[in-house]
């Protein structure tokens, strides 16, 4: 299935990710991790760590809906695989970014911006293991 | 104020998010399929961001602390281990399969699609399962 090419929107769209990850750094000190946030929802030490991560969460989840506001039109998400494939790419994601200690936007967008050492190693990695499984999956099993 | 703030910097990064395309599996996998219907847009949503975070990274560290207190918490971890990098490898086999990340996943859930919901409570149990597997990480929360 094609996709349009959209530089601007892309550009634009990262801009406002790297925009919301200075402001946690400027508000909180913190850096904005999409697997820190959700593991520390999930195993909550205490309440004050848990409530800005908790009403983040909140104002991420009514982002489509403003956009709906605004444009009219709900963000496109079509999503060309079968359930199991969501699920089992789900576990593999949640168990690889906890080991890794990060995902694309900690280990990304934050972890590249503060030249991480870490970060400049784990990025390569996930970005050619996902190159290498999406064609496996398309081109040599054909689904 | 805190959490206003968190709200608000939840809401930015979920609109960059879904005006990037990031939150749509179908152009995700289409960013690593080089061989066949590739999609380059996700690459100027990474550049975005991270010229942004880059850039307003150094502006906030001029700072003494952040707005609400607490310290700028960044992590110090350089170690290259088979952690790091088994971790990466496996996250970038479930993105490759699944098509979701973490970061693109919560704010997708305010689209209502049931995928969202299963993609995350799979990257959920992902987390329990690292965490019986190996128990004895330190919490370095990298990202």
């Amino acid at each position: 299935m094609e996709t349009l090419f959209t530089p601007f929107a892309s550009l634009g769209g990262g801009a406002l990710i790297g925009l919301g990850a200075v402001l946690l750094m400027l508000g909180l000190g913190r850096i904005l991790g999409a697997t820190g946030i959700m593991s520390g929802l999930v195993f909550a030490e205490n309440s004050s760590e848990f409530s800005w991560r908790a009403t983040m969460v909140v104002g991420m989840i009514l982002s489509p809906g403003l956009i709906f506001l605004v444009t009219g039109q709900m963000p496109e998400l079509s999503v060309p695989v079968s359930p199991l494939m969501i699920a089992i790419g789900g576990v593999i994601v949640g168990f690889g970014a906890s080991l890794g200690s990060g995902c694309t936007s900690g280990h990304g967008v934050c972890g590249l911006s503060r030249l991480s050492v870490r970060s400049i190693v784990a990025v390569p990695t996930f970005m050619v293991t996902a190159t290498i499984t999406v064609y496996l999956i398309r081109h040599v099993f054909g689904a | 104020m805190r959490l206003i703030f968190a709200l608000f910097t939840g809401l930015v990064f979920g609109v960059g998010i879904a005006i990037s395309g990031m939150m749509n599996p179908a152009k995700v996998f289409n960013f690593f399929d080089l061989t066949g219907t590739w999609d380059p847009s996700l690459a100027f949503v990474m550049g975005g961001a991270v010229i942004i975070t880059f850039i307003g990274y150094r502006l906030v560290w001029r700072r003494n602390a952040p707005l609400f207190g607490g310290g700028f918490q960044i992590p110090n971890n350089s170690s290259i281990d088979a952690r790091l990098v088994g971790g990466s490898a496996i996250f970038g086999i479930g993105w490759g399969i699944a098509g979701f990340c973490p970061g693109a996943a919560i704010p997708a859930l305010g689209t209502g699609r049931w995928e969202v919901v299963l993609f995350l409570a799979a990257v959920t149990a992902g987390f329990y399962a690292r965490r019986l597997l190996t128990p004895i990480q330190q919490t370095t929360k990298a990202a």
